[in-house]
């Protein structure tokens, strides 16, 4: 049996965490499982107002997304323009308008995607408790966390900086066989210090640091890429699962890679 | 509809051109009730006071159940009621047992092995969905992990795990004589001599979910009369009627089933799984009880289109005509025989595909494994061979270097010609599919094959059925002692011969059980063919071998088609057309003479042995009908 | 097990229910108000056909937590048509035969028509894009994707 606790604040819902106990956000993974008979959640903490976290704003260089945003806020909003195809990819115009940033941070594989985007822009969180935390030190523990997520704060990047791509088997929208986000700012034409992040590659999103040192100072040619793209099976030890199996995720990793960084078929 | 083009003029001395719907737009008769929301399925229907089903499912592939304990469940919060397997008056069927074919062999709730995963081995009834889960959850079954087995081939060898104790040997009982089915048209031993190449391939495919949109699932409740009503999803209304009155060994005048509006079935919902239980639920609680599968259900144990295995060996001469074709067919029924049986008995009638080819051979395996059971799908049984037999003509193609389209013009049927199950084929069309295909992908053919006509160039010759080996390897159970190959002919110690304008056995239509069904044409404004049989004369059933010919049997070639002419090809057939009919043909024994296709023993027409012997002792009442028969 | 008042409009009218804990709104339609158009086909978001507008937004109620709709206007199939007045779509389904078994098809509806609102006149892609979140395994789609884009009063690819 699942009971509802209805809450006004975080620091509230917080409170109320324990064994058995989880927070909804859009509920597009939480239901499912209650639907299902998960034996492992018995109560659910809501918000009353979940909109009063679901603001999207600048912060200088930066912009901070409220955890209970649903990627249908992050459309209506010019501010995170670089962020719309990242939302757009996640499930259909239904989950849109339900899925919320934080719930995607806590998406089992192969989900994840918007936090795969994060993870490459420096995401960090303020936690319920008030605390800062890098959304990588998260995603490492996140079985065992038991604070909240009250917002994001991610990287604003410039021109084309950025980007994602997202492979399924599916078409139009669809579960990931993989997810790409990549940040490279670039000086006098060289990348330097470069993010890049994979979704659907691990149990949860991870950086690639190999694939990383392997871009810094390079152009993004052919030529430049070369070794990143040699460095992708290092970082990555993919799970089997329905849409396919780790061998075959490491073997079109690179593919996916190069299309992403020589700007072919990103979206 | 627009893009649905009319070819009329081909055939167009066969049928009226006065056609009032076909090629015009219309409009279904259900479908303002689907764009209103209104359409009746199953779910659709409120009761007061409505249970939920929910079952304890294996999670092991194979198992031994050593002990159920449902303490825990039962006290648990809005349980009304445990279901076991001792809850089932009668905890055994096989699903085509309506139709007298193959042995009751599965449990609807299972209490000494698991075979599958998801296999149920308890239900729930609560008054909620989710307190069902819960309670579900709380049932504690010690399983004892068995070997389990999950290719059909390894399924065959003599130390494989015995999937369903029924069937020891892993494989359906075809006639009480083999492991397999047979089929055999001449000899492709000869064939594959005559061949210049040989070509060999093989090819497989996945079990494929039918995956509707509504779940399978049936709500049951009493009525006012003693009897129960069950609103179902199913595909096979009767089919499920007769199912649950002969599980729940119940007279079938007690169950008023409700159905009709299907949310997509594809196949997958015959099997009549939901609706005894769900019936069962509401005997034993006396509350309406809905059984409803979640979607990982469909797709877990929702039997689905099962997995194929094809081997096929062609013979061919340098010019691309297919002397022999022999298949090996393995169709992996997963844990019990749903449909499987019968579907091989269907694609044994389809082979060789639509091709005309003198010496034609197959051994078609239905073989237990640890997966979910298998069942119909949309053209189940020829699917899967035919995606084989497609891909091996564009291997034989290339092999001999032809254009593909031109090869399948160049080996298709043709009105009149004598099929391997020993039927004429008729109202032929591949030649002139082929030809608008080519047309249409502009994919250029040459001028012989162009001018070819599924009407002229069949029959003659080609109608005739050749002198056909035969041979006995495979019976039931040689396999569990010792490896015996698979291929048609393989293994055999000894060949048969069927004398060529032969059947083998006297083919003799299914002698209806009761005077009322013999076709009135006076009710049914129905005329057959007067040839049908409506009761088997006493003679077809003497296990005499005096063979009658063919064309007695056989049905005419269509009248309405200009007579068949030689085709440019024809000489082959010649060629490879049998001697003479042997003036006597080696007498054996019985056994040794392998029926080609019919499916009754030789001897034995149909006739079921103890028929529909549970339910309403009335005579002349079918226990698994609703009502007396009309007499 | 408790219960919970909530309070919501459904199709314009008012509508009050005590739903169970954790029960999903699928369910409290169908089962507590009696309202059958939306459908279940999977209890976990893949599906589409028990898709609901809430506040004029598509959203899947077998994921909605019953009580959240507390105050907010909830729009399902059974609301399409005006009296006997069908609403455009519904006519364009049946003309188009965009429905066979129908059991996709009030969810399909419900994502068109929140397409609609917002764009009456479509691309075929904004189309396909606004039922992707929704399986239809009897049609091969093209005969939905023409309807939705006759009810928008545009030709389709077939016909045009
Ligand atoms: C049909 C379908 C398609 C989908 N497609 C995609 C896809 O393409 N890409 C993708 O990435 N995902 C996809 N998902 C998964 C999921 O919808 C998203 O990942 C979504 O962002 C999860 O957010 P939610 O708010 O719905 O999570 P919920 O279900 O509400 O919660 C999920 C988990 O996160 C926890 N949680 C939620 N918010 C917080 C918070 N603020 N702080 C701490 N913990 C929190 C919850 O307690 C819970 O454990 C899909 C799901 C479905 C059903
Ligand atoms: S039932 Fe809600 S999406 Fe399938
Ligand atoms: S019409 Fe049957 S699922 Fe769409």
């Amino acid at each position: 049996m699942v009971t509802i606790t209805t809450v006004e604040t975080l620091q509230d819902a917080a409170a109320n965490k324990g064994q058995g106990t989880a927070f909804l956000g859009g509920g597009t993974l939480l239901m499912r499982g209650v639907n299902y008979g998960d034996q492992n959640v018995s109560r659910i903490v809501r918000l009353r107002q979940p909109e009063s976290l679901a603001g999207v704003s600048s912060e200088g260089e930066r912009v901070r997304l409220g955890a209970c945003a649903t990627m249908a806020t992050i459309l209506k909003s010019a501010d995170v323009a670089f962020l719309h195809a990242v939302a757009r990819a996640v499930g259909g115009p239904a989950i849109r308008n339900m899925a919320t940033v934080g719930g995607n941070v806590f998406a089992p594989h192969p989900y994840g995607d918007f936090a795969v985007a994060l993870l490459a822009l420096d995401a960090k969180l303020r936690m319920s408790d008030g605390s800062e935390l890098e959304l990588e030190r998260l995603l490492a523990a996140r079985e065992t966390e038991t604070r909240l997520i009250e917002s994001v704060s991610a990287m604003r990047p410039a021109g084309d900086d950025f980007r994602f791509l997202k492979v399924t088997r599916v078409k139009p929208r669809g579960a990931s066989v993989l997810s790409i986000a990549a940040w490279l700012p670039r000086r006098a034409g060289r990348i330097s210090g470069a993010r890049v992040a994979f979704g659907a590659m691990a149990p949860t999103p991870v950086r690639t640091p190999a694939v990383e040192a392997a871009l810094e100072g390079v152009s993004l040619d052919q030529n430049g890429i070369d070794r990143a793209l040699q460095s992708v099976a290092n970082d990555l030890n993919p799970p089997d699962d329905s849409l396919a199996s780790g061998w075959y995720r490491k073997e079109v990793a690179p593919v996916h890679l190069k299309r992403l960084l020589l700007g072919q078929g990103t979206r | 509809m627009s893009s649905v083009e009319f070819r009329k003029d081909l055939f167009n001395d066969e049928r009226d051109d006065n056609l009032q719907e076909i090629g015009k737009p219309t409009r279904r008769q259900d479908i303002l009730g689907h764009v209103t929301g209104r359409s009746p399925y199953y779910d659709d229907h409120l009761f007061d006071g409505l249970l939920h089903m929910r079952c304890v499912r294996s999670p092991h592939h194979h198992a031994r159940i050593r002990s159920i304990d449902t303490g825990m469940a039962e006290r648990m919060p809005g349980v009304i009621r445990v279901v076991l397997a001792r809850d089932v008056p009668n905890n055994l069927n096989t699903l085509l047992s309506l139709i007298n074919f193959g042995k009751d062999e599965e449990k609807l709730i299972q209490d000494t092995k698991v075979a599958y995963i998801g296999e149920p081995v308890a239900a729930i009834i609560a008054e909620t969905d989710r307190q069902a889960r819960d309670a579900c959850a709380a049932v504690k079954v010690d399983y004892e992990v068995l070997n389990h087995v999950l290719d059909p081939e390894e399924a065959l060898s003599s130390d494989a795990p015995v999937v369903n104790e029924i069937y020891p040997n892993n494989t359906f009982d075809y006639h009480d004589l083999y492991d397999h089915q047979k089929l055999r048209f001449g000899d492709v031993e000869k064939g594959f001599a005559e061949a210049d190449h040989i070509v060999e391939g093989e090819y497989q495919m996945s079990p494929i979910e039918q995956a509707p949109i509504e779940t399978c699932g049936a709500i049951a409740a009493p009525e006012t009369n003693d009897r129960y009503v069950c609103y179902t999803s199913t595909q096979a209304l009767f089919f499920s009627l007769g199912t649950t009155a002969k599980l729940l060994n119940m007279a079938s005048s007690r169950l008023h089933f409700i159905g009709g509006t299907v949310g997509g079935g594809f196949g997958g919902k015959v099997d009549s799984i939901v609706e005894p239980l769900s019936v069962l639920g509401a005997v034993l609680t006396g509350r309406p009880v809905k059984f409803m599968w979640d979607r990982t259900e469909e797709m877990q144990v929702g039997a689905p289109r099962g997995a194929e295995r094809w081997r096929i060996k062609d013979g061919v001469a340098r010019d691309g005509r297919i002397l022999a074709r022999a298949f090996t067919g393995f169709f992996d029924a997963g844990a019990y025989t749903r449909l499987s049986s019968y579907a091989i008995i269907k694609c044994s009638a389809h082979l060789p595909g639509p091709y005309t080819i003198p010496n034609v051979a197959s051994n078609v395996f239905c073989v237990f494994t640890n997966r979910t059971p298998a069942t119909a799908m949309r053209g189940f049984g020829i699917t899967g061979v035919d995606f084989a037999i497609e891909c091996h003509m564009d291997k034989v193609a290339e092999t001999v270097g032809l254009n593909p389209i031109e090869l399948r013009i160049l080996n298709a049927y043709r009105d009149g010609d004598m099929k391997p199950h020993r039927r004429l084929a008729k109202n032929t069309a591949l030649i002139e599919c082929c030809q608008v295909a080519a047309q249409k992908s502009g994919w250029s053919i040459g001028a012989d094959a162009t001018r070819q006509s599924s009407l002229l160039g069949g029959g003659g010759a080609r109608a005739e059925i050749p002198e056909t080996v035969t041979d006995s390897a495979g019976r039931i159970g040689e396999r569990r002692r010792a490896p015996v190959p698979t291929a048609p002919g393989e293994g055999a110690a000894s060949k048969g011969h069927v004398r060529a304008g032969t059947q083998g056995i006297p083919i003799v239509a299914a002698a209806p059980q009761d005077e009322d069904m013999v076709i009135d044409p006076a009710r049914t404004g129905y005329r057959g063919p007067s040839s049908t049989p409506t009761r088997i004369p006493d003679a077809a059933m003497t296990p005499d071998h005096s063979l009658q010919p063919a064309a007695a049997a056989a049905a005419p070639p269509p009248a309405s088609r200009p007579g068949p002419v030689a085709p440019p090809s024809s000489s082959q057939y010649q060629q490879a057309k049998p001697p003479p009919p042997a003036a006597q043909m080696a007498p054996e024994p019985p056994a040794a003479q392998p029926p080609a296709v019919p499916q009754q023993p030789a001897s034995q027409p149909y006739k079921p042995e103890k028929p529909f012997s549970r339910g309403v002792n009335r005579p002349g009442v079918s226990r698994f009908l609703s009502g007396s028969r009309r007499r | 097990m408790s219960k919970t008042p909530v309070q919501f409009s459904l199709n314009g009218s008012p509508a009050a229910v005590f739903v169970d804990d954790a029960q999903n709104l699928l369910d409290v339609l169908r089962r507590g108000v009696g309202d059958l158009s939306p459908k279940y086909g999977c209890g976990q978001g893949t599906c589409g056909s028990c898709t609901v507008l809430i506040d004029g937004e598509p959203h899947l109620s077998c994921l909605t937590l019953a009580e959240t709709v507390e105050g907010r206007a909830v729009e399902t199939t059974n609301g399409l048509a005006e009296g006997p007045q069908l609403h455009a779509l519904q006519e364009a389904f049946m003309e188009n035969f965009a429905a066979q078994c129908g059991y996709c098809t009030p969810g399909m509806l419900m994502a068109a028509k929140a397409l609609l609102d917002r764009t009456p006149r479509p691309s075929r892609e904004e189309v396909i894009e606004a039922i992707s979140g929704n399986i239809c395994r009897c049609t091969g789609y093209e005969p939905i994707i023409d309807a939705i884009l006759a009810a928008s009063g545009q030709p389709t690819r077939r016909t045009g």
